[in-house]
C-alpha cells in the first residue's frame, strides 16, 4: 500500500516526523499535535501529551488506522490523524513502562 | 460487603465532614446526586448498581444527549436521584457533552435540579490520565467522592496507590471500587449519609491546590504530582489482551474471526431472530382471533382485533430480534471485541465515508432496520452516528422479501442464465439487494459532501482490555433497550397503526337496524386517496389499486402483499398464483418492476421512523428521511417504467 503524503507544511522541526511514519513497534516522543484546539484536547487527555513515550503497536489487518500505546493503554488512529502528531523518533530517555509484555519486566 | 475484607482502602479511614475545597458548604438535605467520569470509566456499571433496573431516559431540551436518572435504590436511598452524565474528559470542551456536563454540575440547566454530591468516577487503571478531569470538578466545591473504578483488576495486575494520602491531597474522600463486582459499594452511601450531617467545618479548612489553568497540560502536570503524592504505581499491561489481540488483530486470523463473528451476528438476527418475530407474529395473531371470537360480531370487535391488536402485534413482533441482536452486540461490546471489530472494518467503511463502528449497525440493518439503528449507538461520533442512521434503511431489510417475492414470481420468468449457472428470479433477487447497498452507498456520500461535511471529526478508537461480560451487565441492557423500545417506539407505531385504519374504515354509514356500517377498503378514505393518487403514480406504471397498496404500506411494507389480495378479492397465502395472475393481467413487467424499484428505495415504515424519531430526539430527521427515500423511489420507479416503454 503506498503512503500518503504526510503533511509536511506543518512540521514544526525537522528533528521531527509525523506519528504516522513511525515504524511498526518504534518508539517515539511526543514533540506537537497540530490540529483544532478541539481534537488536539480530546487526544491530549487520552494521553497524547508533549513528552509522552508512544509506540506504533500494531497496524489493523488493512494498514489504517494503526494502534499506539500511549501512557498505558492502547488508542487506534488513522493516518490522516496520526499525521497531524509529531515525534522525535526513538526510545525514550527516562524509560517509562513500555507497554507490550514482553517488554515489561 | 464490608470495606475491611476486601484489602482495598476504604472511606472509613478518614473523614469525610470537610468536603470541597472551599469548606464552606451548606450542610442539609441531599436530594440530587451526579455521576461523572471519563469515556470507559465504567461509570454506566456504577449507575445501574445504583440505581437498578427502575432508570429514566430522557433528553435533555434542545441537544441529542441523553439523561438518564434513577432513585438510587441499589443502595437503598429511594430518597436520592442519581443523574447521570455523559462521559467527559474536561469540561472546557465545545462538545455538546462536555456542555450539557457543565450545565447539570452548575444547576443552570432548565428542568434539572441543581446537584447537591458528585460523584467522581476514574478508571484507577490509568490514574493519572484520569485525574485531569478531578481538577475542574474539584473546583466546583461540591461535596465530592472520588471512586477509582476496577481497582481490584489493578491490584490484580500489581498496581497501586495509597487512598488516604490520595484523599488528603485532593481534600475529598477517595474509595477503591469495583463497579462490576459490587466491590466498597458501601462507601457511597456512607459519604452521602457524611456529606448530610451538619457542618464542624474548622473556620480555616485546607483548601485543595487546583491547577491555576485548566488546559490540559497544566492539569496533567497537577494530576502527575498528585499521583506522585499518592505513590501510585501503574499496573502491568494485561498480558490476556496482548496475546489475544496478537492473533484477533493478526493480518490473517484478524479477519478471518472478524468474518465468523459477521456471519454470526447474521445468523443471529436474520436466522434466528426472524423465525422467533414470525413465530410471535402468528402466535399473537391466533390469539387475538381467539379472543375476538369471544367478542360479539360488532363494530367493538373491529376496533379491538383490527385496530388496536394488528397495532400491539406490529410492535411485539420486532422484540425477539431486537433482543437477540442486542444480545450479541452486549457481548461483543462488553467482552472488548466490538473495538477490535470497528478497526479491522474500518478501511472499508471509510471507502463509504463512514467509520469502523458502523459495520454491526449496517449489516443488522440487513435484517431489520429498527435494531440497526438502536445499535448505532455505539458510535460516539453523533454525525457518523447519523449518517448510518440515515443510510440504514436502504439495506434489503426481510420486510421487503414478501413484495420482492410476489413480483418476481408473478413477473420474471423461471429460467437460467449465465450459462444455466444462476436463475433469473435469483439475479434479479440478487440485484435488488445490489440496487440498496448502492442507495445506501450514494446516501453516505451525498451526506458526507453536504449536510454532514462538519464531520472532520477524528475517527479516534480506544482499544479496552479484554473482559468477561457479566449477566448482570447483559440483563440491564437487554431490559432497558426492550423497554426503551416499547415505550417510546411502540406507542409511536401503535397511533400510526390505528389512524390507517380508521382511514382504511372511515366513512361509517349508519343504517337503521343494523347499526354501523364499515367502508370496504376500496371506498374507505384510503381507498380514495388511491384512486386520487392515481395519475402522480401512472407515470411509474401504477394503477389506484398499487396506489391503494403503497399508502396502506406506510405501516409497514409486507402490508403491500395483504393488501393487494384484498383488493384483487384473493387470499395472498392460499390462493398467490391467483394473485400473481390478477397482477400479470393488471400490470405491465415495466411496472411491476418499477413496484419492486419504488419499494427498494421507500421509507415504507413506520417503526423506523418512530425509531429515528426516538434516536435523533426531533421529528426533523425522519422526515427528511422519508421525504428523501420517497422522493428517490418515485423518480428511481418513474426512471424504470420509461425504460421499459420506450426501449423493451
Amino acid at each position: 500500500m503506498s503512503k500518503e503524503a504526510v503533511i509536511t507544511e506543518r512540521n514544526p522541526s525537522p528533528a521531527t516526523i509525523a506519528l504516522s511514519e513511525l515504524a511498526d513497534q518504534a518508539w517515539g516522543v511526543i514533540a506537537s499535535l497540530e490540529m483544532v484546539a478541539e481534537v488536539q484536547n480530546q487526544l491530549m487527555h487520552m494521553g497524547f501529551m508533549p513528552g509522552a513515550p508512544v509506540q506504533a503497536l500494531r497496524r489493523a489487518p488493512a494498514g489504517d488506522p494503526t494502534v499506539y500505546a500511549i501512557d498505558g493503554s492502547e488508542v487506534a488512529l488513522r493516518r490522516e490523524t496520526a499525521g497531524l502528531i509529531f515525534v522525535v523518533p526513538g526510545a525514550p530517555k527516562a524509560g517509562p513502562a513500555p507497554a507490550t509484555g514482553e517488554r515489561s519486566a | 460487603m464490608s470495606c475491611h475484607d476486601t484489602g482495598l482502602g476504604s472511606l472509613a479511614e478518614l473523614d469525610p465532614v470537610d468536603v470541597g475545597p472551599t469548606g464552606q458548604r451548606v450542610k442539609g438535605k441531599i436530594r440530587t446526586v451526579v455521576l461523572i467520569g471519563p469515556p470507559n470509566c465504567g461509570k454506566s456499571t456504577l449507575f445501574n448498581r445504583l440505581t437498578g433496573l427502575r432508570q429514566k431516559v430522557a433528553n435533555y431540551p434542545g441537544v441529542t444527549v441523553e439523561q438518564h436518572s434513577g432513585r438510587m435504590n441499589g443502595i437503598g436511598r429511594r430518597d436520592l436521584t442519581l443523574i447521570d452524565l455523559p462521559g467527559v474528559y474536561s469540561l472546557n470542551s465545545t462538545s455538546e457533552d462536555a456542555r450539557v456536563a457543565v450545565d447539570v454540575l452548575h444547576g443552570r440547566m432548565p428542568g434539572t435540579p441543581a446537584p447537591d454530591a458528585v460523584l467522581l468516577v476514574l478508571d484507577a487503571l490509568h490514574l493519572q490520565r484520569q485525574l485531569m478531569l478531578a481538577s475542574p470538578i474539584l473546583a466546583l466545591g461540591l461535596p465530592t467522592l472520588v471512586l477509582l473504578n476496577m481497582a481490584d483488576v489493578m491490584a490484580a495486575r500489581g498496581g497501586k496507590v495509597d487512598s488516604l494520602a490520595l484523599a488528603q491531597e485532593l481534600r475529598c474522600p477517595v474509595a477503591l471500587i469495583s463497579a462490576a463486582h459490587g466491590t466498597n459499594i458501601d462507601t457511597i452511601p456512607a459519604f452521602l449519609q457524611r456529606a448530610e450531617e451538619p457542618a464542624v467545618a474548622p473556620e480555616h479548612a485546607p483548601v485543595v491546590t487546583l491547577p491555576v489553568l485548566q488546559n490540559p497540560v497544566s492539569c496533567r502536570k497537577w494530576s502527575a504530582l498528585v499521583s506522585e503524592a499518592a505513590s501510585y504505581k501503574q499496573p502491568s499491561s494485561p498480558i490476556w489482551t496482548i496475546r489475544l489481540d496478537k492473533i484477533l488483530l493478526h493480518r490473517v486470523w484478524g479477519p478471518l474471526v472478524f468474518l465468523m463473528v459477521v456471519v454470526g451476528v447474521f445468523q443471529v438476527v436474520f436466522g434466528i431472530g426472524q423465525p422467533l418475530n414470525d413465530g410471535l407474529g402468528e402466535i399473537l395473531t391466533t390469539a387475538g382471533a381467539h379472543v375476538a371470537n369471544l367478542l360479539p360480531d360488532n363494530w367493538l370487535r373491529l376496533l379491538l382485533r383490527d385496530g388496536l391488536w394488528n397495532g400491539v402485534q406490529a410492535v411485539l413482533v420486532f422484540l425477539p430480534q431486537i433482543l437477540l441482536l442486542f444480545l450479541f452486540i452486549g457481548i461483543l461490546e462488553d467482552s472488548g471485541y466490538l473495538a477490535r471489530a470497528a478497526l479491522i472494518a474500518d478501511r472499508l467503511m471509510r471507502s463509504i465515508g463512514l467509520n469502523g463502528k458502523a459495520f454491526i449497525p449496517l449489516l443488522s440493518a440487513y435484517a431489520c432496520a429498527v435494531p440497526a439503528i438502536m445499535a448505532t449507538r455505539t458510535i460516539e461520533n453523533r454525525r457518523d452516528r447519523l449518517a448510518t442512521i440515515l443510510v440504514a434503511p436502504f439495506m434489503t431489510c426481510s420486510a421487503r422479501l414478501p413484495i420482492y417475492t410476489l413480483i418476481i414470481a408473478a413477473f420474471i420468468p423461471n429460467k437460467n442464465v449465465i450459462g444455466s449457472l444462476i436463475g433469473l428470479r435469483a439475479c434479479v433477487m440478487l440485484g435488488l439487494y445490489v440496487l440498496g447497498f448502492l442507495a445506501a452507498l450514494g446516501t453516505a456520500r451525498l451526506l458526507k459532501s453536504s449536510v454532514l461535511k462538519a464531520s472532520s471529526a477524528p475517527f479516534i478508537l480506544e482499544l479496552p482490555q479484554y473482559r468477561w461480560p457479566t449477566f448482570h451487565s447483559l440483563g440491564l441492557r437487554l431490559y432497558d433497550r426492550g423497554m426503551l423500545f416499547l415505550k417510546k417506539a411502540g406507542t409511536i407505531i401503535l397511533g400510526v397503526t390505528f389512524i390507517l385504519w380508521v382511514l382504511s374504515i372511515v366513512p361509517i354509514s349508519f343504517s337503521g337496524n343494523t347499526g354501523a356500517h364499515f367502508s370496504d377498503l376500496a371506498d374507505s378514505v384510503i381507498g380514495r386517496l388511491g384512486h386520487f393518487i392515481e395519475p402522480i403514480i401512472h407515470p411509474l406504471g401504477f394503477n389506484w389499486k398499487i396506489g391503494i397498496g403503497l399508502l396502506s404500506s406506510i405501516v409497514a411494507r409486507e402490508v403491500i402483499v395483504g393488501t393487494l389480495g384484498t383488493l384483487y378479492g384473493a387470499d395472498p397465502l392460499t390462493h398467490s398464483e391467483g394473485l400473481q395472475a390478477a397482477l400479470r393481467h393488471d400490470m405491465t413487467l415495466g411496472g411491476a418492476i418499477a413496484l419492486v424499484v419504488f419499494f427498494a428505495f421507500a421509507m415504507q415504515c413506520t417503526s423506523t421512523l418512530a425509531v429515528v424519531r426516538r434516536e435523533t430526539n426531533s421529528w426533523k430527521w425522519p422526515l427528511v428521511q422519508f421525504c428523501y427515500m420517497s422522493g428517490l423511489a418515485y423518480l428511481a420507479a418513474l426512471v424504470t417504467n420509461q425504460l421499459f416503454l420506450h426501449i423493451f
